[in-house]
């Protein structure tokens, strides 16, 4: 018999003998108390997010009326001759968080996958911290650090090593039109990007992966499976839609950083980057690098018109991971 | 059971030879394609490797990451370490070109504002999760609230400074530290609600079950039994959360300002309500991009702080609210 | 035993917490050590402390004057650098009491608005270059070859027309790594303003704040210029005087208007700003860039305030304006000790009479 078939989520009152010995007063308003307490929650973030939403919408509307849609195809940045477009800065924004994914989503599973399997707990305990340290440091420093250390580096020696190579043949690594030697590049503020989300997905997916019943575990390893099949098979469906979760956080973080990759990325407002190791922008490192500066109100309009067609893209892609989740979701025992 | 013991010592992984039936011999489930299509031999060598190259893999980005941290906090450490001394914490910025001074109003400042914050978010968004995992689930408010909570986590900040500077400070005509907290506050309350439903989803039903049929009041079994159960996880919400927030600029900026004075009361034009409150993160960020060295030290100095500050946050609540033996 | 132990726990916990709030709020009450706490403004109540946000231009000024008018009576001020724009911004909505900008406002724009603004300092943009062997202020250049090089029609340093007016000097050849701006900035405005005023014909581009530039790469701020600057060899940018001279930066001269070679100092700067024709600039809108004079520095901007016209407090204005007035007339030695120029005292005098167009409730807060 499965436990999945109990139903626990309606009204599970308390079996009518225990009713007796239960205090009487509060238990009559106690557990619906707490339903309405955090439904009142749960529906305070909706609503911030959604006033947040709003106000987003009223501040760019002058831009929607002067620059409609066409504002999304459209490669241009000029406040003093009132054109706009935010492809240039939408393209950037995918690559960068492109990059960002496909180094850091690996490298986190991998870390987490060591943090709970492979080290004892003490120095599961170290190496988590240290881990976890890189997200202490604050996102201007990374852009410091990136501009000192990174840049150079990138410029020096990685951009001829791959140009000089057979790597540099291939299509995103063949320098573009705008290459200007690959130290701000799409690449470098992407490879700082996966550095500052790694620890919030490896965080995340290593609490997710603690939670794994250990008996299922135990019963892989007994019938002889690897380390990774254990967590190829076993773990990694279990926390399946936690370890999503921990991607979305990822994934928010890379896309709305704005400091490191502002110093990094280049400030390339008027070309779509053909190359990673071409300079772009992107959405948000653009509003900050102009928001300072923007005085006309279709300036500032336009700037929150592309944090809205941002929060618009993150809202269908999510709907889409959302929609595969439920597809691929398999649980046993827990209620993911 | 000899079939399994022989699965085991033989090393040869799951034999096709016949279909897994359980070990006390009655028939088991019928087969999907998939089981059918694992049951295929797979040279134990193969797994091996592969289990082997995993482990290297793992260690290896492991040593990555924490190379790359070890090189950035080093360089944080050698550029700012020299600025920290009591005066660091004490007293007031130095006069632009000049030497000696502190952060301390920008440290104060940041404690309060971020303090605020979390006391303002991590409750909240605590009991939303909380709500989403337990009553909501798959209905459709949760949904909605749960796809707006995923898609404002990935808000550039300084939009969201934008909006409390247009909700809060130009009606009321001035900065204030609350409207810095309350900017903060909204980027911190969907992390903390996200967090808290995944990790309250992966908590087996049984331990719920078990609670009620006790006779314990649902609220008592979700406060009581399931979170404990999820306690590692929902800690590591709530410093992520706080994390996310510690070192940003941009939500502070039109919200918080900054000032070189200390927090002075309540409601004055110093006030925590009533005027720009001095904050690290701009302090750092205006000190960096100033060429006097002074400036430069502060600010490297600033950062470190922010660095140890943080993973002090860390090891504190783990050590408060974790079992000793529990990581 | 696990009972007490958690009891412990969480006591401690709690403690903890109880103990950091009541020092935030301890230190929030309390308020601070410095002098200000005694406010010499009699019946001061509110309008002791100024409010300032904008440009991060003159920040590191701004912060001097308001430390040492505060030592001097008690009057705070809290100048943010949060871009011109943001300054402008915040002075229209009224959060704060004065704003700061780089660019000038347009009458029509500055009347829409409803605010005053004037001139308070003079700085200078310089051109830093990374070249073996080229020290400070030894490469001379021309506004045309700057335009040239930002333009990308001038690739290499060992080009003819650069040797033309460089006679004698060894230059390395090589690729010139232009380094530009990726922000949006006044300086870029001031520079690329320079670059239309003297090299129009080649500098087909505009002045603006930023700008589409055809070659180099991006750096943020003066720190991401100068930065870039010193870790690519032949590198070219420009970055505020400030920054050339206190990070060692390697600075050009430049030909001026009348034809004559300057190196960027305090003084070619204040040349600058005592040649233009202030008088005959319609609310002090002046880009001081290509001045005329033989001493004047090509490349130079002067920093403006903006206030409401029409002010909610009296009290408050003229606590403002007595600030400025104090910084125009003994904040000058200040001012150049951190490199910035001051207004001279004969535009101070056109400045003033424009205050006396600042108003509260109907009746003008200057002269007191």
């Amino acid at each position: 018999m499965s436990t999945l078939e109990l139903d626990v989520r309606g009204e599970a009152g308390p079996p009518r003998g225990a009713a007796r010995a239960a205090p009487r007063g509060y238990r009559h308003f106690a557990d619906p108390a707490f339903r309405v307490i955090t439904l009142v929650c749960g529906l305070t973030v909706a609503i911030a997010m959604f006033t947040l939403a709003g106000v987003l919408v009223l501040n760019s509307w002058t831009a929607i009326k002067e620059l409609g849609l066409s504002f999304l195809t459209t490669v241009a940045w000029s406040p003093s001759s009132g054109s706009y477009g935010a492809l240039a800065a939408l393209a950037g924004t995918v690559m960068t968080t492109m990059v960002a994914m496909v180094i850091a989503l690996p490298l986190a599973l991998v870390i987490a996958l060591l943090l709970t399997e492979l080290v004892p707990p003490r120095v599961a305990r170290v190496l988590g911290t240290a881990v976890e340290m890189l997200a202490a440091i604050p996102s201007i420093i990374f852009g410091m650090w990136g501009l000192f250390v990174l840049v150079p580096f990138m410029q020096e020696r990685v951009a001829p090593w791959v140009t000089g190579s057979w790597l540099g043949e291939l299509p995103l690594l063949r320098p573009g039109p705008t290459f200007q030697g690959g130290g701000f590049s799409i690449l470098t503020a992407g490879l700082v990007l996966a550095v500052m989300i790694l620890p919030f997905i490896t965080a995340f997916s290593r609490d997710v992966l603690l939670m794994v019943p250990r008996v299922t575990k135990e019963a892989g390893y007994g019938m002889g499976s690897t380390t990774w099949e254990v967590l190829r098979k076993i773990s990694l469906r279990y926390a399946l839609s936690g370890i999503v979760g921990a991607t979305f956080i990822g994934l928010g973080r890379a896309l709305g950083e704005t400091m490191a990759v502002a110093y990094l990325v280049g400030g390339d407002f008027l070309t779509v980057p053909r190359s990673l190791l071409d300079p772009g922008t992107t959405v948000a490192s653009l509003i900050a690098l102009q928001f300072n500066e923007a005085t006309t109100k279709l300036d500032i309009s336009a700037l929150i018109y592309m944090g809205l067609i941002l929060f618009a893209i993150t809202m269908v892609f999510q709907v889409l991971a959302q929609i595969w989740l439920r597809r691929a979701r398999r649980t046993t025992g827990g209620r993911a | 059971m000899a079939e399994a013991r022989a699965a085991h010592h033989g090393g040869t992984g799951m034999s096709a030879s016949s279909p897994a039936s359980p070990p006390s011999g009655r028939p088991g489930p019928p087969l999907a394609p998939s089981d059918l299509a694992a049951l295929r031999p797979r040279s134990h060598a193969r797994r091996k490797t592969v289990d082997a190259l995993i482990k290297v893999s793992a260690w290896v980005a492991a040593s990555f990451g924490i190379a790359v941290m070890l090189l950035i906090v080093f360089e944080v450490v050698r550029r700012g370490i020299g600025a920290i001394d009591w005066a660091f914490f004490t007293e007031l910025p130095p006069v632009v070109g000049e030497e000696g001074g502190g952060l301390g109003n920008a440290i104060l400042g940041t404690l309060v504002i971020t303090f605020v914050a979390a006391l303002i978010a991590l409750p909240v968004g605590f009991l939303g999760g909380v709500w989403l995992a337990e009553f909501g689930r798959n209905g459709r408010i949760a949904t909605g609230v749960r796809m707006v909570a995923n898609v404002n986590m990935g808000i550039p900040s300084i939009v969201v400074g934008v909006f409390v500077f247009a909700a809060l400070v130009k009606p009321l005509q001035h900065y204030s530290g609350m409207a810095g907290s309350i900017a903060l506050a909204f980027i911190m309350l969907p992390v903390m609600a996200r967090t808290t439903e995944d990790i309250l989803n992966l908590v087996p039903n049984e331990l719920r079950e078990s609670g009620l049929a006790m006779g314990v009041p649902r609220w008592r079994v979700t406060l009581g039994v399931v979170i404990r159960a999820a306690r590692s996880g929902l800690i590591t919400g709530a410093v992520l959360a706080t994390v996310r927030v510690a070192g940003e600029t941009a939500p502070l900026l039109l919200t918080a300002l900054s000032s070189p004075y200390w927090l002075n009361g309540l409601f004055g034009p110093e006030g925590f309500f009533g005027g720009p409150t001095a904050n690290l993160t701009k302090t750092v960020y205006d000190f960096s991009g100033m060429p006097y060295s002074r400036m430069q030290e502060l600010a490297w100095g600033g950062a470190l702080l922010i660095i140890v500050a943080v993973l002090g946050l860390n090891v504190l609540m783990r050590l408060i609210f974790q079992r000793g033996k529990e990581w | 035993m696990r009972k007490s132990n958690r009891l412990r726990r969480t006591v401690t916990a709690v403690a903890l917490m109880a103990v950091l709030a009541v020092a935030a709020l301890a230190f929030a009450a309390c308020g601070d050590d410095d002098t200000s706490s005694d406010s010499a403004v009699p019946g001061s109540g509110t309008s002791d402390t100024i409010v300032g946000a904008g440009a991060s231009f003159p920040y590191p000024l701004y912060s001097k004057w308001g430390s040492e008018y505060n030592n001097l009576n008690g009057v705070k001020l809290n100048y943010q650098s949060i871009g011109s724009g943001g300054g402008i911004s915040a002075i229209t909505a009224k959060t704060v009491d004065f704003g700061a900008s780089d660019a000038p406002l347009e009458s029509a724009d500055l009347q829409a608005a409803g605010l005053v603004q004037w001139p308070q300092c003079v700085g200078g943009v310089v051109m830093v270059v990374n070249l073996d062997g080229v020290e400070s202020n030894q490469l001379k250049l021309t506004g045309e070859l700057v335009a040239k090089i930002y333009n990308g029609d001038i690739k290499d340093w060992g080009d003819p027309a650069i040797a033309a007016v460089n006679q004698g000097l060894r230059i390395p050849a090589g690729k010139i790594n232009v380094v530009h701006r990726s922000d949006s900035s006044g300086t870029t405005w001031i520079y690329t303003s320079y670059l239309t005023a003297a090299a129009g014909d080649v500098w087909t581009l505009g002045a603006d704040k930023e700008i589409a530039w055809p070659t180099g790469v991006g750096g943020k701020g003066n720190e991401g210029v100068a930065a870039s600057v010193q870790q690519l060899k032949g590198a070219i940018g420009y970055v505020e005087y400030a920054y050339a001279k206190e990070t060692g930066l390697v600075s050009t001269q430049l030909q001026n208007a009348d034809g004559q070679w300057v190196k960027p100092s305090l003084e070619s700067f204040g040349e600058a700003a005592a040649q233009a024709d202030w008088a005959n600039a319609e609310d002090f809108y002046m880009v001081l860039v290509d001045q005329p004079g033989p001493k004047t520095w090509p490349i130079t901007g002067a920093s403006f305030i903006m206030v409401q016209k029409d002010q909610a407090d009296a009290e408050r204005a003229k606590t403002m304006l007595k600030f400025f007035d104090w910084a125009f007339t003994d904040g000058g030695a200040s001012a150049e000790s951190l490199d910035y120029v001051p207004i001279p005292a004969d535009v101070y005098q056109l400045v003033e009479s424009e205050w006396e167009t600042i108003t509260a409730a109907g009746s003008p807060v200057w002269p007191q």
